[in-house]
């Protein structure tokens, strides 16, 4: 019965979906305040019929309602609650409700709280969130309905993949999503620009809130999805380039620059047309992006349930999504004059260099996933390639490298006119903290790519280089230090935001060098009670048990880790067997300190020649590995902390009439 | 400075840093693209393989050894079979009869050394690649694998 409501209320949402997609644009069109006023109700409308479909699934799930398909191919009664719940959105069809459901939330974010917006840009916005619901409900209804019925009903399910019976997962696709589907706020920003054929200040003030947002929540997503793949899939890596890990970052490069053109468009009027064009292929990667996830069109570690007709749908929605919105553009852009003049050393002058350097490197990214489709294609199916890690880091590494020598000097040129010699005096120190951070570096570490020392001035320049534009603004040492603290407290919280993003990837710079240049490793086979030197540490695999999980058997290695006889550790871990999916699955050991993780995993048993039990032991040591989480949390830290700055907030001060006013059609004209 | 100059300037950098882009591309693409064969096709090739390629098919049953930390089995198309080793902790969904793509080189007397076998997150899934194959030479039932 629920599951009907779930399924009744579906329809709704398109119905709802479709009737917010036309009349609000009508309405715009003509001036008709009832009809753009509706855009408001439909969205909410929408949004709360989504949120009744999304709980009725997910009562489905917690209930065990092995009647509904998807419940019954990736639940089981024995799973923990917390996987009951992530197996919601552990499928394809659950993932999807969850896409347009978050779709559908901002829209209502927007409806609610965008009171200070223009009635008819706000009822365009909305109209084309709504055309992209239109789209994914459809999808959703005629090829994945999540409430599809079995009968009879089994009496028990096949259970969740063991891979993503992990609290880390549990959380990465919501976070995932809420970033990728909340660019199409700034997709539908500008699509409603295009069609007012108006960009300005404001337009950029509207839209930049919802991109940060966006861009914070896919950082978090992606840290957290590479983080899971570190110490779940047991190889002791963070990021593989897989195409599906691509999909989620060429979002991120896109949005990144987004975020900075947009400041360009709000501060000094320019750049107009290319902001707009970067927000339509920001949202066009992250459709591209569910498109490769969700179609298996390339071979991928995360591509599980495929289908394509599945996959030519979501292409055909990628197809006419991008191609309206770039014949919009075509037509409307060329109208669209900048306003300010500046120089080419200036901020705006860094800023567009910033959005080359993005956008191409997000183009070698997009090149390098989708090459192998393309030879496919042009070989007639005989030609099958893959394009692994060295092209990325041939190509992708290099680009970055200019990116953020800049990143150190962009933000102290001064808007419209600057000059390179007050940026150097300031960046004295910082060149300084680069020559002693290489200089310690080779010292310190003599062994690895000869690179490395550089990376790590890299990362040196970078934090040196923003701390010296963070103490420029508050005068830290020109003037007494309780007034440096008082320009501190009342720094713009937008700025304390970019500090800390651009400290989070120096931050990140360090661990990703770290683990990729010093990283050493052992494996051996080893019968308990047995030692192994390697790594420059003795592992000892001290003991092995065998137990019960609630819904998995384990064998429970403890290795104990000594450095010269010194003990430093023991790890501990594992391997699950789950009987219900056939699958084993490898729980890493890992003791963190600030300087490196020590990874540990166990492999199958084996026996040695004198047929005693063995076990395959893979040993470790990751230096710096725990920075790359730092820095992305000191990223995502800042991202927030700038979404909170008074000047980002859209209709803030009003929030408290948002529930009555919606029934005033009589929205006020901003500004 | 003028709107024209500044264009210019601005569509001269972007030019100079694509095609610095571009270079880097066709550098890397040339040492960094990984074929994909099967053992069938490799038994076609003329010449065998000298760099880094992928090797796909099914681990036959019963070929499963272990020596040490090197497991040696033997990848099949249902055609052609090659040995093949690897050494280190094998990804949680190796299993005899279940397909595998694996990286590695070709040794001198036809056996496959892998340095990486890659890990799919599904039982039910059959590297797409390793399906392509076996439908080519007809070993495939698509409805085995059905979900």
């Amino acid at each position: 019965m629920i599951a009907e409501i779930g399924q009744f209320v579906l329809i709704l949402a398109l119905v709802l979906a479709g009737v917010q997609a036309t009349l609000p644009l009508w309405g715009a069109a003509r001036g008709h305040n009832a009809l753009m006023v509706l855009a408001d109700r439909t969205a909410i409308g929408q949004a709360v019929a989504l949120l009744i479909a999304f709980a009725a699934l997910t009562h489905g799930f917690v209930t065990s309602d092995f009647s509904l398909t998807v419940v019954f191919q990736n639940s089981h009664s024995l799973k923990p609650m917390l996987y009951k719940v992530s197996g919601v959105w552990g499928n394809h069809e659950g993932s999807m409700l969850l896409w347009v459901l978050v779709l559908a939330l901002f829209s209502a974010a927007v409806a609610l709280f965008g009171r200070n917006l223009p009635p008819s840009l706000k009822a365009r916005v909305l109209a084309v969130q709504a055309m992209i619901g239109v789209g994914f409900l459809a999808f959703i209804i005629f090829t994945s309905n999540p409430f599809a019925r079995l009968s009879p009903a089994p009496l028990d399910g096949t259970g969740l993949n063991p891979l993503l019976q992990d609290p880390g997962l549990a959380f990465h696709p919501p976070l995932l999503y809420l970033g990728y589907v909340g660019f199409s706020m700034a997709f539908s920003f500008a699509v409603a620009a295009l069609i007012e054929g108006r960009v300005d200040a404001a337009w950029a003030r509207w839209v930049r809130p919802w991109t940060l947002a966006a861009w914070t929540f896919l950082t978090a997503g992606i840290a957290l999805g590479s983080w899971w793949a570190y110490y779940e899939l047991g190889w002791g890596g963070w990021w593989f380039w897989d195409p599906v890990e691509n999909a989620s970052f060429m979002p991120w490069l896109f949005g990144t620059a987004l975020l900075h053109s947009a400041i360009v468009v709000e501060k000094r009027d320019a750049l107009k047309s290319w902001t707009i064009l970067l927000a339509i292929l920001t949202f066009s990667m992250s459709l591209l992006g569910t498109f490769l996830v969700r179609s298996g069109v390339l071979t991928s570690v995360h591509a599980f349930a495929t289908d394509p007709e599945r996959g030519i749908f979501i292409l055909a929605i990628l197809a006419l999504t991008i191609g309206i919105a770039l014949t919009l553009f075509a037509i409307r852009a060329p109208g669209m004059k900048g306003g300010g003049l500046f120089a080419p050393v200036s901020r705006e002058g860094a800023l567009i260099f910033n959005n080359m350097l993005l956008t191409i490197a997000a183009g070698t990214v997009l090149l390098g996933t989708l090459y192998p489709l393309i030879l496919e294609a042009f070989s007639g199916g005989t030609a099958k390639v893959s394009v692994g890690p060295p092209f990325f880091n041939a190509t992708f590494v290099p680009i970055m490298v200019p990116l953020v020598i800049m990143m150190s000097i962009g933000p102290l040129l001064a808007w419209k006119r600057g000059t390179l010699r007050t940026a150097a005096h300031k960046l004295i120190p910082a060149a300084i903290a680069t020559i002693l951070a290489i200089g310690a570096t080779f010292i310190l570490v003599p062994e690895g790519p000869g690179l490395a020392p550089f990376a790590m001035g890299l990362a040196a320049w970078l934090a040196a280089g923003t701390l010296a534009e963070w103490a420029g603004r508050i005068k830290l040492f020109a003037i007494p230090v309780p007034e440096s603290w008082r320009r501190l407290k009342g720094l713009p919280r937008a700025a304390s935001g970019m500090t800390l993003a651009h400290l989070g990837l120096a931050i990140m710079i360090v661990g990703i060098t770290g683990s990729s240049a010093w990283r050493t490793e052992l494996i051996t086979t080893l019968v308990p009670g047995e030692s192994a030197n390697g790594a420059g540490h003795t592992v000892t695999l001290s003991e092995i048990s065998q137990g019960r999980g609630p819904n998995y058997n384990y064998e429970r290695a403890t290795l104990l880790i000594t450095d010269n006889g010194r003990e430093i550790t023991t790890l501990t871990t594992e391997r699950r067997f789950f009987p219900i999916a056939g699958q084993t699955t490898t729980e890493a050991g890992i003791y963190t300190t600030i300087l490196s993780d020590l990874y540990g995993v166990i492999g199958e048993r084996g026996r040695t020649p004198d047929t005693s039990d063995a076990w395959t032991v893979r040993f470790f040591v990751n230096p710096l590995v725990p920075w790359i989480w730092l820095g992305a949390m000191v990223m995502v830290f800042g991202g927030s902390l700038s979404l909170t700055d008074r000047r980002h907030r859209v209709g803030a001060p009003r929030r408290a009439a948002a529930t009555d006013s919606t029934s005033q059609p009589s929205p006020v004209a901003a500004e | 400075m003028k709107r024209k100059h500044r264009r210019l300037m601005v569509v001269l950098t972007s030019l100079g840093l694509l095609g610095a882009a571009a270079a880097l591309v066709l550098t890397a693409v040339e040492d960094s693209l990984v074929f994909f064969y099967t053992p069938s096709d490799l038994a076609e090739r003329p010449t065998p393989p000298e760099s880094l390629f992928r090797l796909g098919g099914l681990v036959e049953e019963g070929s499963v050894r272990k020596d040490g930390a090197t497991t040696h089995f033997n990848v099949t198309d249902l055609q052609k079979t090659i040995p093949a080793s690897f050494t280190g902790v094998l990804p949680d969904l190796f299993r005899p009869g279940q397909g595998v793509v694996a990286e590695g080189t070709l040794n001198p007397d036809g056996s496959f050394t892998a340095t990486e076998v890659l890990a799919k997150h599904d039982e039910t899934y059959m590297p797409k690649e390793v399906a392509d194959a076996l439908r080519e030479s007809g070993q495939w039932r698509d409805e085995s694998v059905a979900q």
